[in-house]
C-alpha cells in the first residue's frame, strides 16, 4: 500500500458543548451549555458547529489556520494537537479556554514559561481558532451531514453496522466500540471510513492472526502493542495480552474486515449514517 | 571473620567509619582533577557524560551477565512536575544530583532515596522553548552544582545547603534564548550553550569562572562581520541564524580542547531565505577551552532545509584507524549517516548511513554530502527529528562498539515558507508532516501523551544499534516497536543498559545484543541511565516517566 501524506493526522470534531463563540451562537442563546448534558440536546449541538464553522469562519480562514499552525504551533503541540500535557487542540480539550475569547488570550499572551505568547493579527488568531474548532480537518465543511435519526436506523438496518460494532453497551466487539467515534473523529474521516474501510484504518486496528509457540491460533483486533506484547480484543470480545516470546507468527492484515458501504447505501444515506456517527459522543 | 570475632571489633568499626568519613570530607570536594581523572572512580558519575570523553562506559563489573537478573527497584523518587523526565543524574560520593522540570535540583541519598534539599527556579515568564521546558542536568565543582534554565540564566548552588551562591543571565530571554543542556566544568570554569535555534538567535558556547559567574569567554557558533565563516551567510541573515548549542559537550585534556555540537541554522525548513553553508551551524567544533578560539569545525549538513541539529554528545575514543593509533570523534548524526572523525585537526575519516536516507546521495572524500532534495510534497528520509537525535550515545573500549538510539522508517514531508524574523517569536520558516500508512493515523515525534503502547511501527520505529566504527557497518541491533529516545550505559562486565519510550528499562548484552533483564516502568525512558557505588555495592539508575528508579541487585 503507497504511503498516504497525512498533514494533520486523526482528525477529530468539533466538541459543540465548548463551543460558546459569542459572535456565531445565535443558536447558544437558546441552548444553554449545560444542556448539553443531555442527551436529546446533545443532538441538536452536534451537527450546529457544522454550520456555525459554515457562517463564521470561512475556508479562508481554516487555510490560514493550516498554514499558522504548522509554522508556529506544531513544533511544541504537535501535528495532532495532543503532545502538551492535558490539552488536545483537535478535540478542543483545553486548561484555560472554553470560549473562542479564551483561546485568543492564550495564543496572545502564551502560558509561560512553556508556552510564548505570540503577536497575530486578527486575521491570524481567527484562522488559528478556526483551524483548532474545525478539528484539524481543513476539508471537514464539506462533508455532507444528513438526518440522525434516519442514520441510527440504518446503522442497525440496512447499513449492517451493530452486526459488528458496539454502541453504549449494545452489539458486538469484533470492530471497534462506536460510543464516542462522534468525538473523536471529523465529518470527512467517517465518511472516509465508511466509502473506504481499508484506506482509512487505522495501523493500530489491524486484525492479527497470531500462532503461539504452543500451536494455539489466536484473532482478534489489535488494540495496542509494543516490542514485547501485543494487546487485542479477542473474537470471543476478551481482552487479551500475548507476550511475544511465546509468538511463532503473527500477522497484522492491512485489508479492514469492513466492507465499504459504497454499493449499499447511497450517498444521502451514507450523510446520515455520518450524522448518526457525529452524535455519538460518549458519556461525558 | 566469624561473629564471635566481630562482635568485639564494633566499637573499633565504629571508629574506622568515622575515620573513612574523615577521610571522605576531605576529599568530598570535586576537584578539577578529580573530574580529569572521573574514570579512576567509577562509585561515581562525575560528569554528564560520565568522564569527558563522554563514553558513558563505567568499569564497574559488580552487576554481571549472569546476575543482571537479580536486578530489583532499590528506591523511586517521584517527580512532582509532569511532562518528559531527560535529567542525567551525577553521583558524588553517596549523593545524587538530579534536576527536575522546569528548573528544580534535588539533593538525593544515592542510597535511599532520601531527599537532602531542593533548590527552585522559577524561570522568568519571558522563557520560550521550542520542544518542552526540559533541563538535562547539573554539573559539580567544589562546593557548587551548576544549573542551566529556561530563562537563559546560570545557577551555582552550595551543593550542601541547596542555597544559591550566583545567579547570572547567560542569553536574553526575551529574544529566545535558553539553556537546556547540563553545564560542562572544565579546570575552574562552566561551560554552557544556549537553545533557540526555532526562536531566531544567534547561538552560542561560553565559559564563566566557576567561583564568581564572570564570563571568560564567548564563542559565537555564527561568525560576525569581519570573521573567518561569515561569507557563509548573506546580508543579515547570520544575525538570526540559529546555530544553538543545546546539548553538552566533551574534552581533551592532552589536546585541550572542547567540543561542541551545533544546532540546526534558522529559519528550520526554508533555506533559500538564508543562501550558503549557514557556519556554524550543524557542525562540530573543536575550541581551546582556556580561550574558546575555534580549532577546528566540520560540517554535517550545508544549508540544512530539515532541522538535522548536530547536537549529539561528541564521543571521543582512542583507537587504532587503519592500522594507526589514533584520536577519534565518534558520531552518528541526526541526517543518519554515522561519522569517524579526527579529533586532533577534525580530518572527516568515515561517513556511511546508519537509516534510509535520500536526502543525499553520499558523502564526498572531505565527507561534505552530496544533496539531493526530494520534489516538494514528497517525503524525505529521515524525518524531522532525524536518524537520532540528542539521545545519548556511547562507547565500550572493551567491544570497541558505539551505541546509540536510532529512528528508523521514519520520513517527513517538509512545507518551506518565508518567514519575517520578529523578535521572540518563532522563526521556523514554514512546517512539515509525518508519512504515515493511513490518513488521520498518529504520527510520532517530541514527547508522547496518552497510552505508552498505542503507537505502531508504521510511522517508523526505533532501534538499539551498535556500530563497528571501522566499517560503518551495524554490528548488531534489537528493534523497538515504538521509537526511542533513551541514552546508553555500557559497563566492564559487557552490559548495555537503556530503554524506551515504551517504558521498558534493559539490559543488553553488549557484544551481542541479547536481553539479559528487562523491568517494564510504565512511562517513557528519554535519558541514559547511569552507574554508581554506594558502600560496595553497585547501582543503576533511570528515569521512567514521572519516577526514578535505582536499582540493585537482590541481596
Amino acid at each position: 500500500m503507497p504511503a498516504i501524506i497525512s498533514r494533520f493526522p486523526a482528525p477529530g470534531a468539533i466538541t459543540g458543548c465548548t463551543y460558546r463563540d459569542e459572535r456565531v451562537q445565535v443558536r447558544s442563546m437558546s441552548v444553554p451549555w449545560r444542556s448539553c448534558l443531555l442527551p436529546i440536546l446533545l443532538l441538536v449541538v452536534a451537527a450546529a458547529p457544522l454550520r456555525a464553522q459554515d457562517h463564521t469562519y470561512s475556508s479562508t480562514d481554516i487555510a490560514t489556520g493550516v498554514r499558522l499552525y504548522g509554522a508556529q504551533c506544531q513544533l511544541c503541540h504537535g501535528a495532532g494537537g495532543d503532545t502538551v500535557a492535558g490539552v488536545n487542540l483537535r478535540l478542543g480539550r483545553f486548561r484555560r479556554a472554553v470560549t473562542d475569547d479564551d483561546l485568543a488570550k492564550v495564543i496572545a499572551q502564551g502560558v509561560p514559561p512553556a508556552m510564548p505568547g505570540f503577536t497575530l493579527s486578527a486575521d491570524d488568531t481567527r484562522g488559528l481558532i478556526a483551524f483548532i474548532r474545525a478539528g484539524f480537518d481543513p476539508s471537514g465543511t464539506a462533508v455532507k451531514v444528513g438526518n440522525v435519526d434516519r442514520g441510527r436506523a440504518l446503522f442497525s438496518g440496512k447499513g449492517g453496522c451493530a452486526t459488528c460494532h458496539r454502541v453504549n453497551g449494545t452489539g458486538p466487539l469484533a470492530a471497534p466500540d462506536l460510543s464516542d467515534i462522534g468525538a473523536l473523529r471529523t465529518p470527512a474521516a467517517l465518511q472516509r471510513s465508511l466509502l473506504d474501510p481499508t484506506r482509512a484504518m487505522l495501523p493500530i486496528n489491524r486484525p492479527v492472526t497470531i500462532v503461539t509457540a504452543a500451536g494455539k491460533t489466536v484473532r482478534g483486533r489489535r488494540t495496542n502493542e509494543d516490542t514485547f506484547s501485543v494487546q487485542l480484543v479477542s473474537e470471543a470480545g476478551e481482552l487479551v495480552t500475548v507476550v511475544k516470546a511465546d509468538i511463532k507468527s503473527m500477522d497484522a492484515g492491512k485489508t479492514s474486515p469492513m466492507p465499504s458501504v459504497a454499493n449499499v447505501l447511497s450517498t444521502d444515506e451514507v450523510a446520515d449514517l455520518v450524522a448518526y456517527l457525529l452524535s455519538l459522543r460518549g458519556v461525558q | 571473620m566469624s561473629r564471635v570475632t566481630r562482635r568485639p571489633r564494633a566499637g573499633f568499626a565504629l571508629l574506622l567509619v568515622a575515620l573513612l568519613a574523615g577521610s571522605y570530607a576531605l576529599d568530598a570536594q570535586v576537584t578539577s582533577d578529580r573530574l580529569l581523572r572521573a574514570a579512576s572512580e567509577p562509585h561515581n558519575w562525575l560528569t554528564y557524560g560520565g568522564t569527558y570523553t563522554s563514553q558513558r562506559y563505567s568499569t564497574l563489573d559488580q552487576i554481571t551477565p549472569a546476575n543482571v537478573a537479580r536486578l530489583e527497584s532499590k528506591w523511586v523518587v517521584q517527580n512532582q512536575v509532569f511532562g518528559a523526565w531527560q535529567s542525567n543524574p551525577i553521583v558524588v560520593d553517596g549523593v545524587m544530583y538530579i534536576t527536575q522540570r522546569p528548573n528544580d535540583v534535588m539533593a538525593v541519598d544515592a542510597k535511599t532515596g532520601a531527599l537532602y534539599w531542593l533548590y527552585r527556579h522559577t524561570p522568568s515568564a519571558d522563557a520560550k522553548v521550542c520542544c518542552g521546558a526540559n533541563n538535562r542536568g547539573v554539573a559539580i565543582l567544589g562546593d557548587l552544582v551548576f544549573m542551566g534554565t529556561l530563562d537563559a540564566r546560570l545557577i551555582a548552588i552550595d551543593r550542601v545547603s541547596g542555597k544559591a551562591r550566583w545567579n547570572i543571565a547567560v542569553g536574553d530571554v526575551k529574544t529566545g534564548y535558553s539553556i537546556t543542556m547540563a553545564p560542562l566544568v572544565i579546570k575552574d570554569k562552566v561551560l554552557v550553550g544556549v537553545g533557540g535555534g526555532e526562536y531566531g538567535i544567534r547561538g552560542f558556547v561560553a565559559a564563566y569562572d566557576a567561583k564568581t559567574g564572570k564570563e571568560v569567554w564567548k564563542f559565537h557558533t555564527i561568525p560576525g562581520p569581519g570573521e573567518p565563516g561569515h561569507d557563509t551567510w548573506e546580508g543579515d541573515d547570520w544575525k538570526t541564524g540559529g546555530a544553538p548549542a543545546w546539548v553538552t559537550g566533551s574534552y581533551d585534556p592532552a589536546l585541550n580542547l572542547v567540543y561542541w555540537g551545533i544546532g540546526n541554522p534558522g529559519p528550520d525548513w526554508n533555506p533559500k531565505q538564508r543562501p550558503g553553508d549557514n557556519l556554524y551551524a550543524d557542525c562540530a567544533i573543536a575550541l581551546d577551552a582556556d580561550t574558546g578560539k575555534l580549532k577546528w569545525y566540520f560540517q554535517f549538513t550545508p544549508n540544512d532545509p530539515y532541522d538535522y541539529d548536530a547536537v549529539q554528545v561528541p564521543v571521543l575514543v582512542d583507537r587504532v584507524w587503519k592500522g594507526q593509533p589514533r584520536k577519534l570523534m565518534l558520531w552518528a548524526n541526526r541526517n543518519g549517516f554515522f561519522y569517524v572523525l579526527d579529533r586532533v585537526t577534525g580530518e572527516y575519516l568515515s561517513g556511511t548511513p546508519f537509516v534510509k536516507v535520500n536526502w543525499a546521495s553520499g558523502l564526498d572524500a572531505k565527507g561534505r554530502p552530496q544533496q539531493t532534495p526530494q520534489p516538494l510534497g514528497s517525503p524525505t528520509y529521515p524525518g524531522n527529528q532525524g536518524g537520532t537525535n540528542w539521545y545519548l550515545p556511547g562507547y565500550s573500549p572493551r567491544t570497541g562498539l558505539f551505541y546509540f538510539s536510532a529512528w528508523e522508517n521514519y520520513g517527513t514531508i517538509y512545507r518551506p515558507e518565508e518567514q519575517e524574523y520578529k523578535p521572540g517569536q518563532l522563526f521556523t520558516g514554514g512546517g512539515f508532516s509525518v508519512v504515515t500508512p493511513a490518513p488521520g493515523a498518529p504520527t510520532i515525534g517530541i514527547g508522547r501523551r496518552g497510552p505508552i503502547n498505542n503507537w505502531t511501527d508504521e510511522v517508523g520505529n526505533g532501534a538499539v544499534m551498535a556500530m563497528d566504527p571501522d566499517t560503518g557497518q551495524v554490528k548488531w541491533k534489537l528493534r523497538q516497536f515504538d521509537v526511542t529516545d533513551a541514552g546508553m550505559l555500557t559497563t566492564a562486565s559487557d552490559l548495555l543498559f537503556t530503554g524506551g519510550r515504551e517504558g521498558h528499562f534493559m539490559a543488553l548484552d553488549a557484544r551481542t545484543g541479547a536481553l539479559l533483564f528487562k523491568a517494564s516502568l510504565g512511562g517513557q525512558i528519554v535519558m541514559g541511565p547511569v552507574t554508581y557505588m554506594v558502600d560496595g555495592k553497585q547501582y543503576v539508575t533511570v528515569i521512567a516517566g514521572n519516577a526514578l528508579f535505582s536499582f540493585g541487585l537482590r541481596d
